[in-house]
Formats: C-alpha cells, structure tokens, sequence
C-alpha cells in the first residue's frame, strides 16, 4: 500500500513537473527533452527515444533520447498505412497495441536499433492525427510494463503531443505571417510603382509642369521626415505628393496648357481639380491614411480663403499642410509658361510674407531646417538635387532661413502647445 | 574542488582514487543536469570510483531519476564503479520501488561507500596480478 500511495505522488509530481515544462515555450527543443527525461524518470526507464512524425516526408525524425549509445538515422521511414494506424490507436491504448507496435517497429528499423530493445511504443495522438511517437526500452527495474505503467506513459506522452503540436502550429502561424508580410511588401511596392505611373502621367497631361507631382512627393517625404513623422507616415505624404493633382486630369487640356495667366473662368475650372482628385482617390483602399483628403486641401490656406472647402488652422489636416508648401516650392522654382522661375531668395521671401495666413509656421519651419541642414552639409542633398542644376547659388539663401526660423519657430511651437 | 558553472556549484572531493559529488536538496533538472556533467567529466578523467552523495538530499524528481539513470549508464560505460550514499528513506524507496537500486549499490555512508570502492579496486587488482 506504502508502494502504491510512493508510486502515485511521484506520478502525481512529474505530471505537475511536465505542466511546467510544457509551458516553457522560449525554447521548445529544451522543453521537448525535459519532458521526455520526465516521462522516462516516472516510471524509471533507462533507453528510449521521442520522434516527432513528418507527414511530408513520410518519416520519424528522432529529436530526443536517453541511452541510446548508436544514435539512431535522423530520419525513420514510415509508411502512411503505419502512421494512419497508429493514429487510430488514439489515445486508447493497450499494452498488447503498443508491444505489438514496438515490434513492428524494431523489425523496420533493425539497423538503426541494433544495441536497443525497443518494448513499447506509445503513439503522440492529437485530434486523430500523428504526431510522434515514444519508443520506450526495457524498465530500470527488469519488471514487464504494467497497465498502470501504460496509463502514466499515455497521461504524459499526451501532454508532450499536445506541446509538440502547440509548437507546430506557432511554427505554422509565424511562417504564413512571414508569407504575408513579403505579399504584403510586394503589393505596397507594385501600390508605389503604379502611383508614380500615374504621377507621370498627370504629369504628361501638363507639358510645363512635367516632373511636378514626384518632386512634389519628394519634398513633401523630406518636410514630414524632418518633422518627426514616423516612416509609414512619411511613405503616405510621399504618395499624397504624387497624387495631389490627380483631379487635374478632368480639367481641359487647354485650360491646362494655357500659355498665359488663367483667366476667371479657367480658375474656376482648375479650381475644381482638388475636389475631384478627392473622388477619384476616395474608393480606393490605400495603404497609407488620409491620402484623398491631402489631395482634396491641398489648396486650403491657413487664413480660409483657400479652397474648394474655406477650412482654416488646424480644420486643415497636416498632411495636406506639407504638401500644400511643397506644390508651392516647386511652382515657383520651375518655369511656367506665364513667368520664369523665381530666385530663391524670392521664393523664401513669399514663404515668410505668407507664413501663418497660407503656409503653417510649423511646416515652414521645419522645411527651412531641412533646407539648411542641406546647405550646411549635415543632411544629405535632397531638396538641393531636387532643385538641380537651376539653383547653383546659393548665396543669400542661409541668412533667410535663419531669420525665418527665429521669427516662426516660436509661432510654431505656440501653434503646437494649442 | 568546486564546479563553478550554473547558480548553485557541485561540491567535489577526492578521496584517493574516488570522486565524491554532493547532490543538492531538489535533485531535478537543473541540479541533476549539473551532477551529470561533473560526473561524466570525472569518469572521462580517467576516474574508477564515483560516489554521489545524498546527504542534502530531500527529494528527487522524475527528471532527476532520469539523470541518475544516464550517470548509471555513464558509469557501466566507463566501467567505472558508482555508488549512493546518505540516501534518506525516502529516496532510498524510491530508488527501490523504480529499479534503480538494482543497477547501483546504496552505502550507507561515504566511508562505506569509499570502502566498497577501494575493496573492489583490490580484489580486481588482485585478480589481475594473479
């Protein structure tokens, strides 16, 4: 009776010890030979092994063992009948299946277990399907197996299916994930190549302004960079740049191509292409947030006399803010057919005239930043090479976005707190 | 002499030809794992007899039981002779009750233990001389 009660508390504790094992999922290989060396010790058997069964490859890989001096082949051949049978045997087991299956087994494999004797096997069974197996030697003790060992055996040798199945499917979710994740970055990249073929080709619709929208994408991603917009965010206000003037594409080619400054009537026409930009990129799913609503009030101004809504401050999203100064930049450091290029020190000088009532302090500020931070060498030539060849003097340019940065930094940092 | 990997060292001594190695109080995984190595580094010394003593022993586990069984292993490997000593009652049912009593004998004390060694040094020597 003493025996007996021994008997059960050390079953009992190596059932509570496997519990623990079993939830050590950091390193499942570690987990997988402490809970074989578990399963051994409960009922104290010297030789045996654990192999987990791959169904792809119609074999046994051994992944654990205690004693079995000539390591057995890394693969065991199984053939399907035998794996579809042990898995029938469940969880059900009889000394007399898993004795007979050791046989079978030691008579497939007499090469790789030649040293060994193989008495049982205890099939690892979850929801009917194979998942390992558990090849158990003879007993410390000499005895025969008894039901009760067999019992202890299948209680733990589910336990440690169940871990090894847990372990497949993690593996299963991480590899889909993975998958996903190189369609996903496949589709952002054929997302990104077909928004720049169509940048092209608003582009195109306009002979003067060929170009336009990708620098304007461009620097829209170095203005949002410098102001501390994280990469996804800077990988939509770049698309946004290249679609902003998407709507132009339902305005007529020869208010477009118009070589004098528009008149009422074609500013009203042009005036119309924000909002249809923003239909045309409404349905669709992009990637990246607010990309028709950048398109939409790009023509907003910070006092609300700008259209096609009126909004003013902060009613106009920050994104559309970037890209409403970076369409500016480049109109006027291009030629159009009304008026050359300005200077530079013309540019920033509207910018800092029109800061706070068309431009946002905070937006001005931080292209003025990234524009010194260029000139002076600290940054890599972004704007600078964007500006090319047309700008090769820079003279009278640092002192101006100096004095800008003085005079808006501390509305722009007022404008943040509110 | 001391192993000095993992949190707790195995304690080490020599007595002569024999290497005695104080079990911990818990003999589970990480304890038995630390046992294993530093007998398996004294068998592969070149040592004959190894005793492990049990004498801060409270309980062994089933992973500590399996450990054993790969130092018994180890041992009959090596031929070298392995002894247990200062087994409370307990383990000492356990070892009984699982086998492993049968694969290794169970002194009472290391002096025993060492005697029993060195006894079977001698008569081995004895025999080969003759």
């Amino acid at each position: 009776m003493e025996t007996n009660n021994q008997r059960l508390l050390h079953t009992f504790a190596a059932l509570a010890d496997l519990g623990q094992e079993i939830a050590n999922t950091s390193d499942f290989e570690e987990m997988l030979r402490a809970s074989f060396h578990l399963l051994l010790g409960s009922v104290a058997v010297r030789r045996g092994a654990v192999a987990r069964y791959d169904r792809g490859r119609d074999s046994l890989r051994v992944i654990a063992s205690r004693g079995l001096e000539q390591s057995p082949e890394a693969a065991l051949p199984i053939d399907r009948d035998h794996a579809g049978r042990l898995a029938s045997l469940g969880t059900s087991l009889t000394l007399k299946d898993v004795t007979a299956e050791a046989e079978r087994f030691m008579g497939d494999h007499q090469a790789a277990f030649a040293a060994v004797e193989i008495n049982l096997l205890v099939p690892l069974v979850v929801r009917e399907r194979l998942i390992g197996v558990v090849l158990l030697g003879e007993k410390a003790s000499g005895d025969k197996y008894t039901e009760e060992d067999l019992e202890t055996l299948s209680a733990l040798a589910r336990h440690i299916a169940v871990g090894i199945n847990s372990h497949h499917l993690l593996d299963e979710v991480k590899r889909k994930a993975e998958e996903n994740r190189h369609l996903y970055d496949g589709l952002r990249a054929i997302y990104k190549e077909t928004v720049r073929a169509f940048a092209a080709a608003i582009d195109m619709k306009d002979r003067y302004t060929q170009g336009h929208s990708v620098r304007v994408g461009k620097y829209s991603e170095v203005i949002a960079r410098e102001m501390g917009w994280s990469d996804n965010q800077v990988e939509g206000i770049t698309i946004a740049g290249y679609l902003h003037d998407i709507g132009k594409l339902i305005v007529d080619l020869s208010v477009i191509n118009s070589p004098e400054r528009f008149s009422a009537k074609d500013s009203a026409e042009m005036s119309k292409h924000p909002a249809a930009g923003y239909e045309i990129l409404s349905p669709i799913s992009h990637p990246y947030a607010d990309i028709p609503l950048m398109a939409r009030y790009h023509h907003e101004r910070m006092d609300g006399n700008g259209y096609p809504d009126g909004l003013k401050g902060d009613q106009i999203p920050p994104g559309a803010k970037i890209v409403t100064l970076a369409d500016s930049f480049d109109a006027m450091t291009t030629d159009r057919p009304y008026r050359k290029k300005l200077p530079l020190t013309d540019v920033l000088e509207d910018f800092r005239q029109n800061t706070g009532t068309q431009f946002d302090p905070a937006v001005v500020c931080a292209f003025c930043r990234a524009f010194l931070n260029e000139i002076e060498g600290k940054k890599e030539r972004r704007l600078l090479n964007l500006l090319n060849r047309n700008y090769d003097d820079l003279e009278g340019v640092t002192p101006i976005l100096n004095q800008m940065l003085t005079e808006f930094d501390g509305a722009a940092l007022a404008a943040v707190s509110n | 002499m001391e192993e000095t990997t993992g949190a707790t060292p195995i304690e080490t001594r020599r007595v002569g030809d024999t290497a005695i190695i104080y079990a911990s109080d818990y003999l589970n995984k990480l304890s038995g794992e630390r046992i294993e190595r530093e007998c398996k580094r004294q068998l592969e010394s070149g040592q004959h007899g190894v005793v492990i003593n049990f004498r801060d022993t409270e309980l062994v586990n089933s992973i500590g039981v399996s450990i054993l069984m790969g130092v018994i292993d180890a041992a009959e490997r090596s031929r070298a002779r392995l002894i247990f000593c200062e087994v409370n009652s307990q383990t000492a049912s356990l070892f009984e009750m699982l086998g492993l009593a049968k694969h290794v004998r169970i002194a009472k004390d290391e002096g025993e233990a060492v005697a029993w060694i060195e006894g079977e040094n001698n008569t081995a020597a004895t025999v080969h001389h003759a």
